[in-house]
């Protein structure tokens, strides 16, 4: 069973073609890799991915509702942590506790959002992708912000997730390692 | 079912935690109190046009929470978070509606008891208006997400907003004031125009957020 295809996929942004016939299949324990420099159409395809995004041309079909990491952190500033991610935790049927503990924030649960630091964001994101128990992860730069201890819990949570019988796709400018990855680069 | 309550009950909470519900009643209860010192104190002329001044009043201060309903959910992926969940858009932006008017209705319905004896409105006066903005409330306050949905991202949102809101509002304003009047079939015009409103903004309102994604 295929967690994620894509069908000959094109993306045209602002009346500028990005890439054409890409092709993708995605099957449980699967990685996708999308490597490329800045305004290529690495988050477009993110996007196109999630539904978020119409194709300019080919077909989207996901096996599952996605878990969504996008550039922006969809977490209420002015909520304490634990509450902002339970908001999302609640629609998702998920627990926050082990995945911010998965994500080494469980001692700032309490602090509202708007205190955290860049790299505690992203990481607070991750533990929403986490808490979702969606198979499907789409991370788009999910190595932004973060240190090189980070990166590599990063990775920890992908193998793991993989191990699983999950599918991830990551774009990204930064090394990340997905050990036998499908590598796309637009 | 879940979802909309979630997205009802956030809605309630941002327009209460964040001091967001204040300003709005105070703006209103303001426009009132200047209503006497411009036409003077004459409690006879302030009792007959009292009940329009509180309609004015309530549609200026239901402009003042738009640029907080959907801007900063599309800015910060909260409206992403919801499509990629599987959410219609429309669903999304009538649970917005339910919980904007639950935010502020409840406070203007309050406000408008002490903004009726600073216009020295006599009693029966007063339940005509709050039953006129009973029903009234729940257009504008479709009305309001719509307005946010379809300036959200746009520069200079704010002062846009009033200027698509406020004509559309008219009709309620119209058949509002003149139920406070008594005029024959003004209260059920108000509803119906008001249903109007609650039925097709969602709709309106989903598009408008399906096109700020893309």
């Amino acid at each position: 069973m295929s967690l994620l295809v894509l069908r000959d996929i094109a993306c045209a942004r602002g009346g500028r073609m990005l890439f054409e016939g890409l092709n993708l299949d995605l099957g449980p324990g699967d990685a996708c890799l999308v490597t490329g420099p800045n305004g290529v159409g690495k988050s477009s395809l993110v996007r196109v991915a999630a539904g978020l995004l119409d194709p300019a041309a080919g077909s989207v079909e996901r096996g599952c509702l996605p878990a969504l990491l996008s550039e922006s952190t969809a977490l209420d500033p002015e909520l304490p942590l634990a509450a902002a991610l339970g908001f999302w935790a609640s629609l998702d049927g998920g627990a926050v506790a082990p995945a911010l503990a998965a994500v080494g924030l469980a001692d700032l649960a309490e602090v509202p959002v708007r205190f955290l630091s860049t790299g505690q964001r992203r990481r607070a994101a991750i533990a929403r992708v986490l808490a979702s128990g969606s198979k499907l992860w789409l991370l788009d730069e999910p190595a932004n912000g973060l240190d090189a201890a980070s990166v590599t819990m990063l990775e920890g949570l992908i193998a793991a997730h993989r191990a699983a019988g999950g599918a991830v796709l990551v774009a990204t400018h930064l090394p990340v390692s997905l050990p036998g990855a499908v590598e796309v680069a637009l | 079912m879940r979802p909309f309550l979630a997205i009802v009950l956030r809605e309630i909470r941002r327009a209460w935690s964040s001091g967001g519900l204040l300003l709005p009643v105070a703006f209103f209860l303001l426009v009132a109190i200047l209503f006497p010192f411009a036409v003077g104190p004459d409690g006879k002329l302030l009792a007959r046009i009292g009940g329009g001044v509180i309609w004015a009043a309530a549609l200026l201060a239901a402009l003042l929470p738009v640029e907080r309903l959907i801007a900063p959910d599309a800015e910060s992926g909260v409206l992403d978070q919801f499509a990629v969940r599987g959410l219609s858009d429309a669903g999304v932006a009538a649970a917005k509606m339910a919980g904007h008017w639950l935010g502020f209705a409840p406070a203007l319905l309050a406000a408008t008891v002490i903004a009726a004896g600073l216009l020295r409105l006599p009693g029966e006066t007063l339940v005509q208006v709050e039953l006129g903005l009973l029903i009234g409330t729940p257009g504008l306050a479709a009305l309001g997400v719509v307005t946010a949905a379809l300036v959200s991202g746009l520069r200079g949102a704010g002062a846009l907003a009033g200027l698509v809101m406020l004509p559309f509002a008219v009709p309620l304003l119209i058949f509002g004031a003149g139920s406070v009047e008594g005029t024959p079939g003004a209260l059920k015009l108000l509803a119906a125009f008001s249903l109007l409103l609650v039925a097709g903004c969602p709709f309106v309102a989903g598009a408008a957020m399906r096109m700020g994604r893309s």
